[in-house]
């Protein structure tokens, strides 16, 4: 179930350049630099790393749409925004263990040509900003960034970008306006990154735990990586559990391991010995699982979506059988639309309804109707937004309509007229677009 | 005015980037940490510096939740109350310090000691409950640990 942490190993004074060289730092990147940079993104290629930041799309295939031949300067963003609710993983490699980061951004920028490193990290981190500008520091005095790197005619330079909160920032193009000292608006994709990035500029970005699977994957080469974990989502993962556990915290962990094994042998198991209600097994934005459905489901990318989830960013939240999911969901509803940038009306304005009609079931003042109400809210605005925060938004309430349908009856305010004809989801009259035809292709 | 050393590291980063518009945040930054929160003399400041409109400087400060644009007490409470810090009890934290400094969420104490507000989830979920001080994270929180912590800043 376990295995030796790649990512985290449990070396005292790691975070110190000394010791991570006394532990073979940047030997990889000595490699890499005496490879062909298209090697080095075909050994990430064939590694089957896919990105730890939410989307889990294969690393290297996305280093080969940066343009090998441009007269443009090119980038690489590392993304260490780091806020989905459940999410704290990146602050790990911070503090633990930030050369290995350092050098896995010098190595992507090796293998793209990219001349210019910045990494983004949340304004609140800003005790770990400093942890990792003294690593950066380290890595320029002993020559692993700036001008001729290693004598190998490569030069790169690398600027931690700090933030000043937005959630919105750790969407990719929303963090590249932030770095060009924009609102962190997204911006309309096509055009993509690598074409039209920084400044019009081919540019990357990559979250930082996937930058700091690049020197692993270098040492273990791309066979024995790809062994580790699932076959289709390989590597180590980094799992952060919180909510009612015993024993919360960051667990490294190959890809593949049963949630179940995670919570009660990690993790400690629940408090008290009570059940477990619900997990939201891969940050606030993933869709929520029954207790009683997690029997066999795995922490990976195939196994969460068989199970009608996904793994985002693996901030497995549990929730205990007293849990107020209504609670929950409404406090989730809170956050996106407190972090809508509101440029898309959809987003804008549905994140705030579903908070106000959530709000009204925690009350006890829903009506019947209310739930078919917020099911269309949430309906209209996935998918018709510029950026992915709109369908983070709606994906919560979808799941937890269709999987808790009994925590919103039970909130209905009794004797509550039924609501215009067309509500239907809690038994009402039928006709026009109830919720179960509008959750039809909805996975149950 | 921003310190003199404040001015110099501005000029650093300049040569960070392939023009002067995104040191906006660090500047604004710097701003805010010497004067505790982002006047119009500062964003004026700041465009000045950097060479770009004020109103573009003032849509960047009113984007970002950490810049303060009105004043606030010395010490900022932050406190999480998103879900996992929500599931291990935040809102009795939130609860406890507005009885013990008598001050609502949003609200500064009368002798501009205290501003207490509720924050997104900030990346402790693992050490829940938790709030932030000015730059500090505070984590596994109770209330004994609470009014330990609030005793010490004055």
């Amino acid at each position: 179930m376990t295995m030796e942490p790649l990512i985290l190993p449990p070396v005292p004074g790691l975070s110190g350049i000394d010791v991570y060289e006394a532990h073979g730092g940047y030997g990889m990147l000595r490699k890499a630099v005496t490879m062909k940079p298209e090697e080095v993104t075909d050994e990430v290629k064939k590694s089957g790393l896919r990105g730890r930041g939410g989307a889990c799309f294969p690393t290297g295939l996305k280093w080969t749409f940066m343009p090998k031949q441009t007269d443009k300067q090119k980038y690489l963003c590392v993304n260490g925004d780091e806020s989905e609710p459940g999410t704290f993983k990146d602050r790990q490699i911070f503090e633990l263990n930030p050369h290995l980061l350092i050098e896995g951004a010098v190595i992507a920028a090796y293998a793209m040509g990219v001349g210019t490193i910045y990494l983004y990290i949340r304004g609140e981190y800003k005790r770990w900003i400093a942890m990792v500008e003294k690593a950066v520091d380290e890595a320029y005095a002993r020559g692993y960034c700036g001008e001729n790197i290693l004598g190998s005619g490569f030069s790169t330079s690398f600027t931690v970008h700090r933030g000043a909160g937005a959630y919105i920032c750790g969407e990719e193009s929303s963090l590249m306006n932030s770095i060009e000292g924009e609102r962190g608006y997204p911006r309309v994709k096509p055009p993509f990154p690598a074409q039209f990035g920084l400044w019009g500029c081919p540019t990357t970005i990559n979250n930082v735990e996937t930058i700091a699977n690049v020197p692993v994957i270098l040492r273990l080469g791309w066979e024995a990586y790809s062994k580790i974990g699932h076959p289709k989502h390989p590597g180590p993962i980094l799992v952060g559990v919180s909510g009612h556990v015993n024993s919360p915290g960051v667990f490294e962990l190959p890809t593949g391991v049963l949630l179940t094994d995670i919570i009660y042998k990690l993790a400690g198991g629940v408090p008290g010995n009570k059940k477990i209600k619900a997990v939201i097994p891969g940050g606030s934005s993933t869709m929520i699982l029954r207790g009683e459905a997690l029997e066999g489901v795995t922490m990976d990318a195939e196994g969460l979506k068989a199970a009608g989830s996904s793994v985002g960013t693996a901030g497995l939240i549990v929730m205990d059988e007293d849990t107020d999911l209504v609670r929950v969901l409404t406090r989730i509803a809170g956050f996106y639309h407190h972090e809508s940038c509101g440029q898309c009306t959809p987003c804008r304005e549905g994140t705030g309804w579903m908070h106000k009609i959530l709000k009204r079931f925690e009350i006890g003042e829903a009506t019947r109707a209310d739930l078919d109400l917020l099911l269309e809210v949430a309906n209209n605005i996935e998918g018709n937004t510029i950026c992915a925060l709109g369908d983070a938004a709606a994906w919560p309430v979808q799941s937890m309509i269709k999987r808790f349908p009994e925590e919103f009856e039970r909130r209905v305010k009794p004797g509550a007229a039924p609501g215009p004809p067309g509500g239907g989801a809690l038994g009402a009259t039928g006709g026009g677009r109830t919720a179960h035809s509008a959750l039809a292709s909805f996975p149950a | 005015m921003l310190s003199e050393q404040s001015l110099k590291k501005i000029e650093e980063l300049k040569k960070r980037y392939p023009r002067p518009q995104p040191v906006v945040l660090a500047a604004l930054w710097m701003w805010q940490e010497e004067n505790g929160w982002i006047s119009r003399e500062g964003m004026v400041e700041v465009a000045g510096l950097l060479g770009i409109p004020e109103h573009h400087v003032y849509g960047v400060v009113s984007f970002y939740t950490m810049f303060n644009s009105t004043p606030v007490g010395r010490h900022k409470i932050e406190v999480c109350t998103n879900v996992s810090c929500m599931l291990r009890n935040s809102d009795r934290i939130v609860k406890h310090i507005q009885e013990s400094l008598n001050v609502g969420v949003g609200e500064t104490t009368p002798d501009g000691r205290f501003t207490l507000v509720e924050a997104e989830c900030l990346g402790s979920c693992g050490t829940a409950p938790m709030m932030q001080v000015g730059d500090e994270y505070y984590e596994n929180l109770d209330e004994a640990k609470v009014d330990a912590i609030l005793s010490r800043l004055k």
